[in-house]
């Protein structure tokens, strides 16, 4: 990870091990004197947030993993052991399903954030790509997690979303075999999803390091989308994004804990306190929240193979929007045109979530179809065409300029940052 | 849809093979009247007394059809429940016979039941309860009250976020004991079913259990009943006893949260000022460039 190289140990172990393996270095040139862009705003708190996440929901998991038993005749009844008996078994259970709600709103954010700002363009499309990878495999494991304590909603769900496959020509019908372990949902289907679901997340880490580094190389965009050219434009990592990104993270937990300990059922299921029963269909199978955009354009689809396309389709996309987007202006802030269009498609996004949740009947699936077909549109149509045709707003020639006005004298200087929204986030 | 179709094929033929009608979603059905809990909200907690009529409720007239297999008797004594003393607890644990072994002979054998036990199961297992209740199956009861709920739709759902309303289940299971009547409003109610306005689809397996004046309450000093011996009262204090079994931490977690919460706003106000004092370093940098 680059940045500059300044580290000197003070002791003489230090040196030592420094010479050895020069670790402290990295971390130092990495998180204590890395330059980040000094307009930040609290939209770039979100990755320490996930971060922080991802930690969290790595040892509550640990922790649950101790008590849990992924077989299908103990596994509800284990959960509830958990609950009952099992020291702050609740607290730990709460934090873990909410935990991953949480993620995904953080996740939101931060992809939300990239869209509007440009980040996903040149020359950070590989730190973009493997974004979309992360968090393909925090859909996996949150699906693969939400299985585990086999109620109702678990099972139903693992049924519908795996039969998906089944939808794929040739090979469909084995790839489903192999996922379920046998030919129905049953005991091997939940032991291999418990164990890709304490595999995953350590899959998650590895690549999450990846997309620092790949971070690090460019640097991190910011809210003017154009590049950091002298020190004027930068400050240190540390302290002034760690105290930053500290006092988002403590933020986002007191909304967290909102969540855990007020209404920790909110965001879950009341079927999935029902035990798995293959023999009772819920009236309404239904995926956790932060599916239901998908789930909305799988079922916009009439044909089933062509549904699954779509859905998957409609996060493959993403991995292709650097190349999409035709505007060289990397900020939204400085496309107005763009900028409708993007509400527009957070908008639908969340219109399409609660379609999701909706059954697939009448006016549903009409507006459903209108929503798949602007989620589609803005990435295929809008964002290649936009860039040729938008007359954006002029840049900022430097960072330190958007940030403290055009002038740059000292005097404006120091009079326009207690002014700016920017630093003051 | 293959899958949604073979689903919703597979959904009618359990509801006719369960003998129990599913939630027709076309159907629309009341919205359970909204019941002030004593647990409801931030700073709510069970209502010891309520928690122990509610118990002689299930006691009483539900455990005759009704487990609720993950509840121990010492659950009875734990804190934020019912308050029962271990004396109680052991008492009441004693009056059950356990079956249990294999002892060394191999033989199973009876014992007096323990605070350790959990409570026993009405049937022996599913089908026998299942037949003795007409084909359907009277559900346990160990987290019942957070496994039925009812829609709550836009804007409503959003709402709830803010307000913490999180009694949907039990505002639901106390409606229900409330909702039958001979008038079936045009509903035909096949023989050995049961007419209630608030069960998905109307047709309910279980006959009205619950009747005025059915169970007795404890009297208070001047000889009367503290509370009505009526189904309103009795619905309202066995739903409160089935929010506790379903989740018998809950005082405990919105009491931690408070502290989590409290505690986290401090810090993050500490976090703030620290953050606006290391920040104005850079105009201090500036104005003396």
């Amino acid at each position: 990870m680059s940045g500059h190289s300044t580290y000197v140990p003070k002791s003489a172990i230090g040196r030592w091990f420094e010479s050895r393996l020069p670790i402290m270095g990295l971390i130092h040139s990495s998180f204590v004197v890395f330059p980040n862009p000094r307009n930040l705003n609290y939209y770039w708190t979100f990755g320490g947030i996930l971060a922080f996440m991802l930690v969290s929901q790595i040892l509550t998991g640990v922790v649950l993993a101790m008590h849990y038993v992924a077989n299908v005749d103990l596994a509800f009844n284990s959960v509830e052991h958990i609950m009952r008996d099992v020291n702050y078994g609740w607290m730990l259970r709460y934090l873990h399903a909410n935990g991953a709600s949480m993620f995904f709103v953080a996740v939101y954010v931060h992809i939300a954030r990239g869209l509007y700002y440009g980040s996903y363009k040149e020359p950070r499309e590989v730190l973009w790509i493997l974004g979309v990878i992360i968090f393909l495999l925090m859909m996996a494991t949150a699906f693969m997690g939400y299985v585990l304590p086999w109620g109702q909603m678990s099972f139903w769900g693992a049924t519908v979303i795996t039969n998906l496959f089944s939808a794929l020509p040739v090979v469909g019908e084995t790839i489903v075999t192999y996922l379920w372990g046998g030919f129905s949902v049953g005991n091997p289907t939940l032991n291999r999803f418990f164990s890709l679901h304490y595999l995953l997340p350590f899959m998650i880490a590895g690549v999450v390091v990846l997309h620092v580094w790949a971070l690090h190389v460019p640097g991190s965009n910011n809210p003017a989308g154009i590049d950091k050219k002298t020190d004027k434009d930068t400050l240190p990592f540390h302290p002034y994004f760690t105290v930053k990104d500290a006092f988002a993270v403590v933020c986002f937990l007191i909304f967290f804990c909102w969540f855990a300990f007020y209404i920790p059922n909110y965001l879950g299921h009341a079927d999935n306190y029902i035990e798995a029963n293959a023999a009772v269909t819920p009236a309404h199978i239904v995926p956790e929240w932060y599916f239901l955009p998908f789930y909305a354009i799988l079922r916009a689809v009439p044909d089933k193979l062509l549904g699954v396309l779509a859905m998957f389709g409609s996060i493959a996309i993403l991995v292709f929007l650097p190349w999409l987007d035709s505007s060289k202006v990397r900020s939204g802030s400085y496309r107005p045109a763009f900028q409708v269009f993007f509400w527009v498609f957070v908008a639908n996004a969340i219109v399409l979530g609660w379609l999701g949740g909706k059954p697939p009947e009448g006016l549903y699936v009409h507006a459903s179809r209108l929503c798949t077909l602007y989620y589609f549109a803005y990435f295929i149509v809008v964002l290649p065409l936009l860039g040729k045709f938008e007359r954006t707003r002029p840049l900022p020639a430097s960072i330190a300029e958007a940030v403290l006005g055009t002038s740059g004298s000292a005097s404006a200087m120091a009079g326009s940052v207690a002014a700016s929204p920017n630093t003051k986030g | 849809m293959k899958t949604f179709k073979l689903i919703a094929a597979a959904a009618l033929v359990s509801g006719f093979l369960g003998g129990v009608a599913h939630a027709q979603h076309s159907h629309a059905l009341p919205t359970p009247p909204r019941i002030e809990w004593s647990f409801a909200g931030p700073f709510g907690k069970f209502d010891k007394t309520q928690l122990q009529r509610g118990f002689k409720v299930y006691q009483e007239v539900c455990a005759s059809c009704h487990s609720v297999n993950l509840l121990a008797f010492r659950n009875l004594g734990q804190a934020g429940g019912p308050g029962f003393s271990q004396g109680q607890v052991k008492a009441l644990a004693a009056t059950f016979k356990i079956k249990d072994g294999p002892n060394d002979a191999g033989d199973m054998f009876e014992r007096e039941g323990r605070p350790a036990d959990r409570w026993p199961s009405p049937f022996p297992n599913k089908q026998a309860a299942a037949a003795a209740n007409g084909g359907a199956l009277p559900p346990d009861f160990s987290v019942i009250a957070k496994a039925r709920t009812y829609a709550r739709d836009f804007p409503w759902f959003l709402v709830d976020m803010f307000t913490q309303y999180q009694e949907h289940g039990v505002d639901y299971l106390s409606a229900l004991l409330n909702g039958y009547s001979d008038d079936t409003h045009g509903v035909e109610v096949p023989a050995g079913k049961y007419y209630n306005m608030y069960f998905p689809g109307n047709i309910i397996a279980m006959p009205k259990p619950l009747n005025d004046g059915q169970v007795e309450y404890v009297k208070g000093a001047d000889g009367r009943p503290q509370v009505p011996e009526t189904v309103d009262q009795y619905s309202k204090d066995v739903s409160a006893f089935l929010m506790w079994v379903a989740e018998p931490h809950l005082e405990k977690r919105k009491e931690t949260g408070f502290k989590a919460i409290a505690f986290l706003i401090v810090l993050a106000g500490l976090l703030y000022f620290t953050k606006k004092k290391i920040w104005a370093r850079i105009e201090d940098h500036h104005a003396h460039a």
